[in-house]
């Protein structure tokens, strides 16, 4: 006789794992990129998001196949979450041909329309209008569609971020705003450019529920973002999530140095609330992850990410010819 | 045909496409109620509901934002911003970093076929604030689509052009012009873009040019006809793309060449114009190609200062009397 199925939070066991693989997936994707990067095989830059895999995971792995989402310059861990192949990003990352924006866009822009990810922008904030504009479409529609839009606390000091909150808010669109506040936005602490205590409260200015979750808690952003889900396909509007969490690594590969504005203590904090750690501990007491699973797991994203950058390596480089295409759609 | 200002041409425009095309839909600060800073949405909102024809906040750079978003997702957009062109640079992040590039960081993904429209130009005493051209700089950037039509006709045909053009369109009418009446084809009349029109014949200069400053090239024509220069009167009607053979095509023919717009001459369209006649036609040139443009300075609001920083007939006239 077959064991019952567990559940956790309304959620089957398999589910859970599936979280839990796009956690790994993301820790050792970006883990991997950093040598990548060092040796130049990975060229320019990159924005890791090891530390923050929780949010990723927890917002991406409750939406629906065609929810959209909009992300920004440290959105791997979003993208992943979302359902983009690992090895179409790493070959976008060695900017070859067969990338998943054909070597064209870079870390910094990596997107796959076809998983409702409208893109990654590297200008800081400009997502969130863009984010309002495909929930306006979903909403004139009536498709039922929701769609979350990543910021930090960086971005959340934009003006055009506080326009698209305005506009979510006045006209009921099915949007979530999910604000990373990883407590840095590159060198300059969120407690400096921000006067309120909690980012999360900025909401209530606009006339929509805010919420303060524990970033590195699976549970905490799954449910959450599932509450905030409700609202937006209910046809009650938006919700701000000011996910705490914290970057491991520095701002960028270009900029890893941290100790100029962090101190190695608070980083050693932090490092105690994996969220790896937490959601194995989580996950596992609770019956829905069970201990063997997890190296079994962490084996196999091993094995993918390899195979990802194996046909990185061997995947050959854009022809000349792709400079002049895509500029314009056919006219 | 049927007479129409270019105002009320653009409306007859938006009214046939929303009803040809269910995704198309207007939003922008005012273009309900009132329908439109300049009345170019005008009985709209009754016809199509607050749905399609959605007020905004004081919000451009969303607004343009939330059109990539919802063209993205299917919608055909079409925005204002306040009406005047100015109010456009508030949103150049969302046309310059998002709209023109998306498709090409993407890879070929995805398409953003907005249209953004706004009113150009001086005249109306509105001082520095309201009375820019601003052309070259949309002009300037890979990915945008930029069009500047002067007739009634035009004003229509290339709107519902810019409408079903899957790219971003920067759609830039003349605030001098919206009351100008013209004749309108019967039917849809629709244009193409990146084609000239040429508003008239002739063999001794050819002057390129467009919107406002075309007609004003046309009484240029008239004067310099009474004292035998054949003028040939090229308006570009798109700024990007520029139709290239056509100006190329008249050169050839003239020998010579002036470029007249009401933006500054500095840096402008006209040297774009200028520089590709002499790359490409420099031995069919009797003379260099001319740039008349705006003096280089903000829009005075004295109506005097106002009307003699921009191109006038009398500049238009003695620039090319020196080249004959």
């Amino acid at each position: 006789m077959a064991a019952p199925t567990k559940t956790l939070d309304g959620l089957p066991a398999e589910k859970w794992v599936e979280l839990y693989t796009i956690m790994v997936r993301i820790r050792q994707f970006e883990e991997r990129i950093l040598p990548l990067l060092k040796e130049g095989k990975i060229k320019g830059t990159a924005h890791p998001s090891v530390g923050q895999e929780a949010v990723a995971a927890g917002v991406c792995g409750v939406l629906q196949p065609t929810d959209y989402i909009v992300s920004n310059h440290r959105g791997h861990g979003h993208c992943i979450a979302k359902g983009m192949r690992t090895d179409q990003m790493m070959a976008e990352l060695f900017a070859k041909r067969t990338g998943s924006n054909k070597g064209k866009g870079g870390s910094m822009h990596i997107a796959d329309l076809d998983q409702y990810i409208i893109g990654c922008t590297g200008i800081v904030g400009s997502g969130a209008p863009i984010a309002g504009g495909a929930a306006l479409a979903a909403k004139m529609r009536g498709t039922g569609q929701a769609v979350v839009c990543f910021f930090g606390d960086g971005g959340i000091n934009q003006g055009v971020v506080f326009e698209a909150m305005n506009m979510a808010a006045i006209w009921q669109l099915p949007v979530v705003f999910v604000c990373e506040n990883n407590l840095y936005a590159l060198s300059t602490p969120a407690e400096k450019m921000t006067a309120l205590k909690q980012l999360a409260d900025r909401a209530q200015g606009f006339g929509f529920p805010g919420h303060q979750v524990a970033g590195n808690d699976l549970r905490a952003v799954v449910r959450a973002t599932r509450d905030a889900l409700e609202r937006a396909r209910a046809g009650q509007g938006p919700t701000l999530l000011e996910c705490k969490t914290y970057r491991w690594y520095g701002h960028s590969a270009m900029r890893p140095d941290t100790r100029a504005y962090r101190a190695r203590e608070e980083e050693l904090e932090w490092r105690e609330r994996d969220p790896l750690g937490l959601a194995e501990r989580e996950l596992g007491q609770a019956g829905v992850l069970p201990a063997e699973r997890v190296a079994e797991i962490q084996r196999a994203v091993a094995r993918e990410i390899e195979d990802a950058v194996a046909f990185a390596e061997r995947s050959p480089d854009p022809e000349l010819a792709e400079i002049f295409t895509d500029v314009y759609a056919p006219f | 045909m049927h007479t129409l200002t270019v105002a009320e041409a653009i409306c007859e425009g938006l009214r046939e496409e929303m009803e040809r095309d269910p995704r198309v839909f207007l939003m922008g600060e005012d273009v309900g109620a009132i329908g439109g800073v300049f009345a170019t949405s005008r009985g709209l909102l009754e016809k199509f509901g607050p749905d399609r024809v959605r007020d905004t906040p004081i919000s451009e750079a969303a607004i343009v934002g939330h059109a990539i978003g919802a063209a993205v997702a299917g919608m055909r957009p079409v925005v204002e911003c306040g009406g005047f062109v100015d109010f456009l640079a508030l949103t150049m992040d969302q046309l310059v970093n998002q709209a023109a590039k998306l498709r090409y960081m993407f890879g070929g993904k995805g398409a953003v076929p907005i249209v953004v429209r706004a009113a150009q130009g001086s005249g109306v005493k509105l001082a520095a604030q309201h009375s820019q051209c601003l052309e070259a700089w949309f002009a300037h950037v890979p990915g945008l689509v930029v069009v500047c039509p002067s007739t009634p006709a035009d004003a229509k045909g290339l709107l519902l052009a810019a409408i079903r053009n899957p790219n971003p369109v920067v759609f830039l009418e003349h605030k001098m012009l919206y009351f100008v009446k013209g004749d309108v084809p019967d039917g849809e009349g629709l244009e193409r873009i990146g084609v000239a029109a040429r508003r008239r014949e002739g063999t001794d200069v050819t002057l390129v040019s467009y919107r406002l400053m075309a007609g004003r090239c046309q009484e240029a024509a008239d004067l310099l006809g009474q004292r035998g220069i054949s003028c040939e009167v090229l308006d570009l009607r798109t700024i990007r793309p520029w139709d290239r053979e056509a100006v190329l095509a008249s050169v050839r023919k003239t020998h010579r060449c002036v470029v007249v717009h009401e933006a500054v001459k500095s840096f402008g369209v006209g040297a774009e114009v200028a520089a590709t006649v002499m790359e490409e036609a420099f031995d069919d040139l009797d003379a260099p190609v001319v740039r008349v443009g705006a003096h280089d300075v903000p829009i005075p609001f004295n109506e005097t200062l106002e009307r003699e920083t921009v191109p006038t007939v009398e500049r238009i006239v003695e620039a090319v009397s020196r080249l004959a």
